[in-house]
């Protein structure tokens, strides 16, 4: 158990050997730069410069029944400091969302996505909005992802009619249909089901799209998971199974619900690929190549190492079951905003100044979400029961005194 | 006969995060000052039957290490061990499975659910497994099994963590069905399905857990049962009969309360047990009173309330002055918005508005 913590901190797959240098480098690379930005302001490439370059991926790809892709990525100053931007919003977002509820802002069930931002920024690098995605209650973030607003998901988690799902699905299900996004699923495992339901139907109308189908670690082990699967690789549907592995399912850590934690490699005949989710860039390369897999040769599982800062829910602390040094740890070594940061300030793309501006910025954005969804109204009472038929029958339906409320739905 | 609860009124749904706001104040008649929460008495009833019977164990989602997801099996893991108390993974269809399968083999399993929404992935083992498997193998293979866990609506935890039960479960040959309302409701009828040799669906409900409620010496006694099958009139009546199971109990007295103001004298039954439904105490009330409100939390078509009706307009007919009322869930999804969610849901103030039509009398 102790190798197994060791290993959350060192991210590495297989051989840890070279992980470990490279935010040695990166780190050095860093502190020089700012050694020299005290002296000039001398950039290398403007933040909106979208020529080309390449970046190293440290931590070494693992496949299972394939070929993993290079070791490297192209990308631009442009996309890294979007990249930057997009994942400290969703930071600030998530973090906006404790307080919200700690103060009863937010009711039921929260589940925070920070420390894992780097999975559904890189995964949208590689796919456009006619590929779909699926994912389970931790969906905040992956909602913004798909094009969603942070207004919309504070008007949501607040119970507003302004919310994504106009306030009647809450945290667990945010929705957006036009940007191929299915949810927000409660019930652990059923989203793996419906993402291959969802690519059967890309299948079907002949798209040259992908379905994404996310799951935890804790979902891995659902049969239904296998039933997709197979039915996946009989049938060549273009889906891609990508587990969030972030180790712990709730307060069960992934060796003591998994025989095999290696998710990856579950998929058995489905080849799969193991990526340093908190890598940005390295999720970025691995989703396209599997994108391109599951267009051409079938199903393909994608094991994302990753973490998450606060506990499984607002209701859990996260540390009866992890130590404060594990999570401190991870947030030291492997954060996915940092490590876009520090690549920014050795590339010389920004400042240690422009990134603050764009914290602030971040911060702003968020806080007038926040404070535009807290005018927002809660819905209105006929609501209730609009959206129980797409074609309602004229079929009487009944509040709680059946005398007193009966409305036929629309 | 356990003194009737005085609650304070609280017209919000309690946040889940701070879950008892109730007070409670004791009737005088209540001979210690002793109470006990819910929560407790379910663990203490699952702790004493373990050290009596080495058969029984207990497997579920974040039953050991977690100390339980809502701290029923708090404790129980260090005291019997991890042969006895089990983390399963996130597989209900599985560990139910091999749960009803021990259970063939003459041990006795206690299956927690973290809520009731996610045994619909085990609901086939449930049913078809552990329910109708005496029957099928002609009295060979009983099956000892205890299917627990919250079942029923929370709070803000939206449409596919709130639903009930109840009518499903209970409409099913070869399973017990209960559903506990206060501390001794839970640790008796706890005690008894554990020893029970038939499968026993045991719903509980979250907002209850933290509840106090006064216990009896008697109560507290290792081998206190409470029998399967039978209702408990928690108030005495003799205007309208109210029959309620779970939560909507303490909704039931609160509008017992509010209907004595007006001088209707409502029979609170608390149902306890949904199969076997004790139709004869819901019957005997009704021929008492004439009157009938029966309250539930699921939805209506098809619910307990429907069976209560049925069960009443057969067998006391003559005795009906009056249609008989429903109150349930709405008939919707749950919705997560505060202001729709307490819209979707019963409410004293509907409980006393039924009462008061069944009644004939006007608002």
């Amino acid at each position: 158990m102790a190798r197994w913590r060791q290993r959350l901190l060192s991210s590495a797959c297989s051989s840890s050997s070279s992980s470990a240098a490279a935010p040695q480098a990166l780190l050095r690379l860093a502190s020089s730069a700012l050694s020299r930005q005290s002296s000039s302001r001398g950039f290398a490439a403007a933040p909106d410069d979208t020529t080309p370059f390449v970046v190293d991926i440290p931590v070494p790809y693992a496949g299972h029944r394939c070929d993993p892709p290079e070791q490297r990525v192209e990308t631009s100053a442009k996309e890294l400091v979007d990249f930057f931007k997009v994942m400290y919003v969703m930071r600030r977002m998530e973090i906006a969302a404790d307080s919200l509820y700690k103060a009863k802002f937010i009711r039921g069930f929260c589940h925070l996505y920070d420390g894992q931002e780097a999975v559904c920024v890189g995964m949208e690098a590689a796919l456009t909005k006619e590929d779909a995605i699926i994912t389970a209650y931790r969906d905040h973030c992956t909602h913004i992802g798909r094009g969603g607003t942070v207004l919309e998901v504070m008007a949501e988690l607040m119970g507003r009619k302004s919310g994504c799902s106009l306030g009647k699905g809450g945290s667990m299900h945010m929705y957006n249909k036009e940007g191929n996004f299915y949810g927000g699923n409660g019930i652990v495992g059923a989203q793996t089901a419906l993402g291959a339901g969802l690519a059967f139907a890309q299948k079907y109308n002949k798209q040259n799209a992908v379905s994404l189908a996310l799951y935890g670690d804790g979902a891995a082990n659902q049969g239904q998971l296998f039933e997709a699967m197979n039915i996946s690789a009989l049938w060549d549907l273009p889906v891609i199974f990508v587990c969030e592995n972030n180790h712990y399912g709730m307060g069960t850590a992934e060796w003591r619900s998994a025989k095999s934690p290696e998710y990856y490699k579950r998929g058995d005949y489905v080849p799969g690929l193991k990526i340093d989710g908190m890598d940005v860039l390295a999720v970025k390369q691995g989703v396209r190549f599997a994108k391109e897999h599951a267009l051409t040769k079938g199903p393909i599982v994608l094991e994302m190492d990753t973490y998450r800062y606060h506990g499984h829910s607002m209701s859990d602390p996260g540390s009866t079951y992890r130590t404060r040094e594990e999570i401190s740890g991870v947030r030291q070594e492997r954060d996915p905003i940092e490590r876009v940061r520090k690549l920014l300030l050795a590339k010389e793309i920004v400042t240690v100044a422009d990134l603050k501006n764009l914290e602030k910025q971040a911060k702003a954005e968020v806080d007038e979400a926040v404070n535009q969804a807290k005018e927002g109204g809660q819905p209105e009472t006929h609501e209730l029961f609009t959206h129980v038929h797409v074609k309602g029958l004229k079929q009487l339906a009944y509040g709680p005194d059946r005398k007193e409320v009966i409305v036929p739905l629309p | 006969m356990l003194p009737g609860i005085v609650r304070s009124s609280s017209r919000h749904l309690p946040c889940r995060r701070s879950l008892t706001k109730w007070m409670s104040v004791r009737n005088l008649a209540a001979a210690s000052g002793d109470q006990m929460t819910v929560r407790d008495a379910l663990n203490s009833a699952i702790d004493e039957e373990m050290a009596a019977d080495p058969k029984v164990f207990v497997m579920g989602e974040e039953v050991g290490e977690y100390q339980g997801a809502y701290k029923v099996t708090k404790g129980l893991l260090q005291k019997y061990g991890p042969d006895r108390v089990l983390d399963t993974p996130i597989t209900e269809a599985g560990f139910t499975g091999i749960g009803v399968g021990a259970a063939f083999q003459g041990l006795k399993p206690i299956v927690e659910f973290m809520t009731f929404n996610f045994a619909m992935q085990a609901i086939d083992h449930i049913i078809n497994s552990a329910a109708k498997t005496y029957y099928m193998s002609g009295g060979q293979i009983s099956v000892p099994i205890v299917f627990r866990g919250p079942n029923g609506a929370a709070a803000g935890v939206g449409a596919q963590h709130s639903q009930c039960f109840a009518a499903w479960y209970g409409s099913c040959p070869g399973l017990k069905v209960v559903t506990p309302y206060s501390a001794e409701d839970a640790r008796g009828l706890l005690k008894a399905a554990i020893r029970d040799p038939d499968p026993v669906v045991f719903l509980e409900n979250e907002l209850l857990y933290g509840e106090n409620f006064p216990v009896s010496s008697q109560v507290r006694d290792p081998n206190f049962t409470l029998p399967i099958g039978k209702a408990k009139v928690e108030r005495e009546g003799t205007d309208v009969t109210i029959t309620a199971f779970s939560k909507m109990v303490g909704f039931a007295l609160k509008a017992a309360d509010e209907l004595a103001k007006d001088g209707i004298k409502a029979e609170v039954i608390n149902l306890r047990s949904i199969r076997p439904l004790d139709r004869e105490t819901i019957n005997a009330s009704v021929r008492k009173t004439y009157r009938l409100v029966a309250v539930e939390e699921g939805w209506p078509q098809h619910g307990v309330c429907a069976e209560v009706c049925a069960s009443v307009q057969e067998e006391s007919f003559d005795y009906l002055d009056a249609p008989i009322e429903r109150i349930s869930g709405a008939d919707i999804p749950m919705p997560y918005a505060a202001n729709l969610e307490r819209l979707a849901l019963p409410q004293i103030e509907d409980i006393v508005r039924a009462a008061k039509r069944a009644c004939y009398r006007s608002k």
